[in-house]
């Protein structure tokens, strides 16, 4: 390595390994099934995870139905309502979310956005969808097994989750839920790695770390926060697998079940919570800081200016994800554990929203003095913040230890999850699509058809969970599948209703986009190259839409950060990261 | 234009529903005011943070939406504006955490003269039981659980003779007198939860939880289960009835002890014969 310098111009370093353009496929299992090439498997991952999540949308309007017209619907039973929460949670936070922008946007866009021509190891890549796919279909199947799917809430705590009064839980159900997690897993770390090992080695000449877009910065964080929280629900997952096939009791105490003496001793449900929320939290930030590191570059492309503050905007990523693995157990504060855990993890959970509030500053100090782009990636965006925003305020009341003993497992969790870690993730996750579905497929989505997709599932979105937590703090519990009680007044159930209208209103939106996708393929105009005039890497390959290898004959080299929106003095308003030309006024430009 | 007017409208919105909608917390009967004041203090924060930065982002958006000519300003970043920032975050982050912890404090030490009562729930009912005149409970464990005796009372444990045993039935307490509830599940996972009072806490196979509180209004309070058990978690549902002494008195008169019921014949024997402990059935 002391070999090599760097040209005294640029500081671009020469190449240190010959560029070997990826071998390509030319079968057809080889190309369209069992592809090598990230963009395709990008493709397959959202595509798998857009599908089991339109399942997750149907459960979520069963739930609403149920609760806001109770007992009109007869094929409701309470059974059937626990299965479709556990389901609709599930399949909402790991096989979507999770899925979507890790195995979605992380594989679509980190080979581009550092200049790569793929992932480093394409073969596990390949491998790493195809576990993710036979997660889904047993997690799917569990639809059709015997007794159903579990009901044990998506947390599956024991001992409930193995026992007979959960639906599921002495069936197929959870065995099936456990399989399909344990699955995930092994298959999301054969793509962690990748990930992480492609940002961190295969970056292209000039691409430093400080120069990486915070797309990547949120992918690669999450990847490595992934990496090191996932283990915790795998052991717990087999652990709790083993109570339930082989009668072993890690996480089952001597207990009596409809007055019957069971044969476990010995073990703590406690441990279970823990090992899950190991998980569980830093699982909030693995699917938060890919939407912050995608939204930070929203804005900045659509409002013509580079990110406020980049340098703070990494450093809030970085120490987002090291706090996230401290404060679990807020999830915990009624669970029983010793009470003195309630002052250091309201603390943590406390101090974590320093950096996170800043993050939000810094996107609404980017829109200022900037020339905004009222374009559809630009208003989700700002859905995005103002969803997030309320989510994140919510967030205060429950991580504060003692406020959240009243409101704790009450509608008011629910709203606030759904605000902060739903919502928002979701309108990130559309704003992305509107983005770079151009570079994706060459064509734009519909601006019309998008309009109406996006006011009605923002505004709507807002219309069910904002007053969700005024419901909660009536004092109505989560999962109950009805929730008249003495101390609720009857307009509760009248408020109940109109979320459930809502909700059905914003399901049917959603049909719309996904007929806005279907339809721009095939007729949407042609976007030609780099339709937002967006200076990062992924918009400057030589063809649009990017082949395989990405980058033709030869790899790119970049000269500055991703962010040269509006320079002073420059012959137009952005200036390409591996543009040689105009050099930057900001002495500190990466 | 439209999207400025949507976001303060969003806020307007927001801030109305909160001031005049009738959806507000039950009317409280416990010494536990102090989480409500603290609740009410991160209302007015938060609220102030949304309705600030949802406005600043409106007007960003109005004033600097795009134009033909119009020129972002160039500002990589501003050290002072981001310290200050953060400062002032950190302030407002300290000034709920403070109380909450002060709050916390108090919430989980209980006072010297707390009566400890107990409450079990299993799939998918209350029981409950009181200490009787000793003022102590006796001892228990699931593997004493039959259907005589439905909360695996220790039947050698002399302290458990006199203790009222509610299974099935209302829980009532004296007002204005400070009570720790300990928890018990005999199955799966439970959580005793009282919104009035404020306080909850799950109950746990294989381990006691608790709780204490003082009550301070009469009345008669649902309770509901606060952590998901199973398919009868809707309705496993209870009352509390909060009276004055004498009427409390009177009710616990006509309550049965263990000794009372068939298990609780032989700790009978035992309390006479031997202290504690005895011999095994």
């Amino acid at each position: 390595m002391s070999s090599v310098s760097e040209d005294p111009d640029t500081g671009i370093p020469p190449a240190e390994v010959p560029d070997l353009p990826p071998p390509h496929a030319h079968g057809f299992w080889s190309r369209w099934v069992f592809s090598q090439d990230a963009k395709y498997i990008a493709l397959q991952y959202s595509g798998t995870a857009i599908a089991i999540g339109l399942v997750a949308l149907v459960l979520s309007w069963l739930i609403r139905m149920q609760l806001g017209f109770p007992g009109v619907f007869d094929f409701i039973s309470a059974e059937a309502y626990y299965q479709f929460i556990t389901m609709h949670g599930m399949i909402m936070v790991v096989y979507l979310l999770t899925a979507i922008f890790l195995g979605g946007f992380g594989n679509y866009l980190i080979p581009l956005m550092v200049g790569a021509r793929d992932m480093v190891f394409p073969f596990v890549n390949m491998l790493s969808f195809w576990v993710y796919f036979l997660a889904v279909v047993v997690l799917a199947a569990s639809f059709f097994a015997p007794g159903g799917p579990t009901g044990a809430g998506w947390t599956l705590y024991p001992p409930q989750a193995i026992l007979s009064g959960t639906p599921g839980g002495t069936q197929w159900g959870i065995v099936l839920m456990l399989v399909s997690l344990i699955l995930f897993i092994i298959g999301f770390t054969m793509g962690g790695l990748n990930y992480a090992v492609t940002v961190l080695q295969a970056r292209t000449r000039g691409m430093t770390l400080m120069r990486m877009p915070l797309t990547i910065w949120g992918i690669f964080t999450a990847t490595v926060m992934a990496l090191l929280a996932f283990p915790a629900l795998f052991v717990a997952s087999v652990m709790m697998l083993f109570d339930r096939l082989l009668g072993t009791s890690f996480f089952m105490p001597a207990l009596v079940e409809m007055g019957e003496q069971l044969s476990y001793g010995g073990g703590s449900p406690i441990v279970f919570q823990h090992l899950f929320w190991f998980f569980g939290h830093p699982e909030v930030y693995i699917v938060a800081l890919p939407a912050f590191g995608i939204v930070s570059d929203l804005i900045a492309v659509h409002a013509r200016k580079n990110i406020f503050g980049y340098r703070m905007m990494v450093w809030a990523i970085v120490i987002i994800g090291a706090l996230s693995f401290i404060v679990w157990a807020h999830h915990m504060y009624v669970s029983g554990m010793h009470p003195y855990f309630g002052f250091f993890f309201a603390t943590t959970t406390l101090i974590i929203a320093v950096p996170t509030a800043l993050k939000v500053y810094n996107w609404i100090l980017t829109l200022w003095r900037g020339d905004i782009h009222l374009t559809l990636p630009m208003l989700f965006a700002l859905g995005f913040i103002v969803t997030f925003l309320n989510g994140g305020l919510t967030g205060l009341f429950l991580g504060n230890v003692v406020v959240d003993v009243p409101l704790s497992d009450t509608m008011f969790v629910v709203a606030h999850f759904h605000m902060v870690m739903g919502v928002a993730p979701i309108m990130v996750i559309y704003g992305a699509i509107y983005h770079w579905f151009p570079l994706i497929s060459g064509r734009m989505l519909s601006h019309r058809m998008g309009l109406i997709h996006f006011w009605v599932t923002f505004i709507g979105a807002y219309a069910i969970f904002f007053p969700m937590h005024y419901v909660g703090l009536v004092g109505v519990p989560r999962r109950y599948p009805d929730i008249s009680a003495s101390f609720v007044p009857d307009s509760v159930a009248t408020l109940n209703a109109f979320i459930t209208v809502a909700a059905l209103t914003v399901g049917a939106a959603q049909m719309l986009f996904l007929f806005n996708v279907a339809w721009s393929l095939a007729r949407g105009r042609k976007a030609g190259h780099n339709p937002w005039r967006a200076a990062s890497l992924e918009w400057q390959t030589p063809e649009v839409p990017p082949r395989h290898g990405n980058w033709g004959e030869e790899l790119p080299v970049v000269y500055r950060w991703a962010y040269d929106y509006s320079v002073p003095g420059a012959p137009r308003d952005y200036i390409a990261q591996d543009d040689p030309g105009h050099r930057a006024s900001w002495s500190h430009v990466p | 234009m439209i999207v400025a007017a949507s976001l303060v409208l969003i806020v307007l919105f927001s801030v109305a529903f909160h001031l005049v909608s009738p959806w507000w917390w039950t009317p409280i009967a416990s010494n536990w005011g102090y989480i409500d004041t603290t609740l009410v203090i991160t209302f007015w924060i938060t609220g102030a943070v949304f309705t600030a930065v949802v406005l600043f982002m409106a007007w960003c958006v109005f004033r600097y939406r795009h134009k033909p000519g119009r020129v972002a300003h160039y500002e990589p970043e501003s050290k002072r504006l981001e310290i200050w920032l953060t400062a002032l975050t950190a302030l407002g982050v300290a000034a709920m955490l403070a109380p909450g912890l002060v709050v916390w404090n108090r919430f989980i030490t209980v006072p010297d003269d707390a009566t400890e009562i107990e409450v079990v729930a299993q799939q998918w009912f209350w029981s409950y039981r009181l200490p009787g005149a000793d003022g102590q409970l006796g001892s228990s464990d699931v593997t004493w659980i039959s259907a005589d005796n439905p909360l695996g009372l220790n039947p050698h444990d002399r302290f458990g003779a006199d203790d009222v045993v509610i299974d099935g039935g209302d829980l009532h307490l004296p007002i204005g007198k400070p009570v720790k509830v300990l928890l018990r599940s005999v199955d799966v996972l439970h959580d005793f939860y009282v919104p009035e009072f404020r306080a909850k806490m799950d109950m746990v196979p294989g381990m006691v939880t608790y709780f204490w509180f003082t009550p301070t209004r009469t009345g008669e309070f649902e309770v509901l289960c606060a952590e998901l058990c199973g398919t009868g978690h809707g309705y496993m549902r209870g009352y509390v009835l909060i009276d004055e002494e004498a009427e409390y008195e009177a009710w616990l008169g006509e309550q049965l002890t263990f000794a009372g019921l068939p298990a609780g014949k032989e700790v009978q024997v035992a309390n006479t014969a031997e202290p504690i402990g005895g011999s095994d059935p």
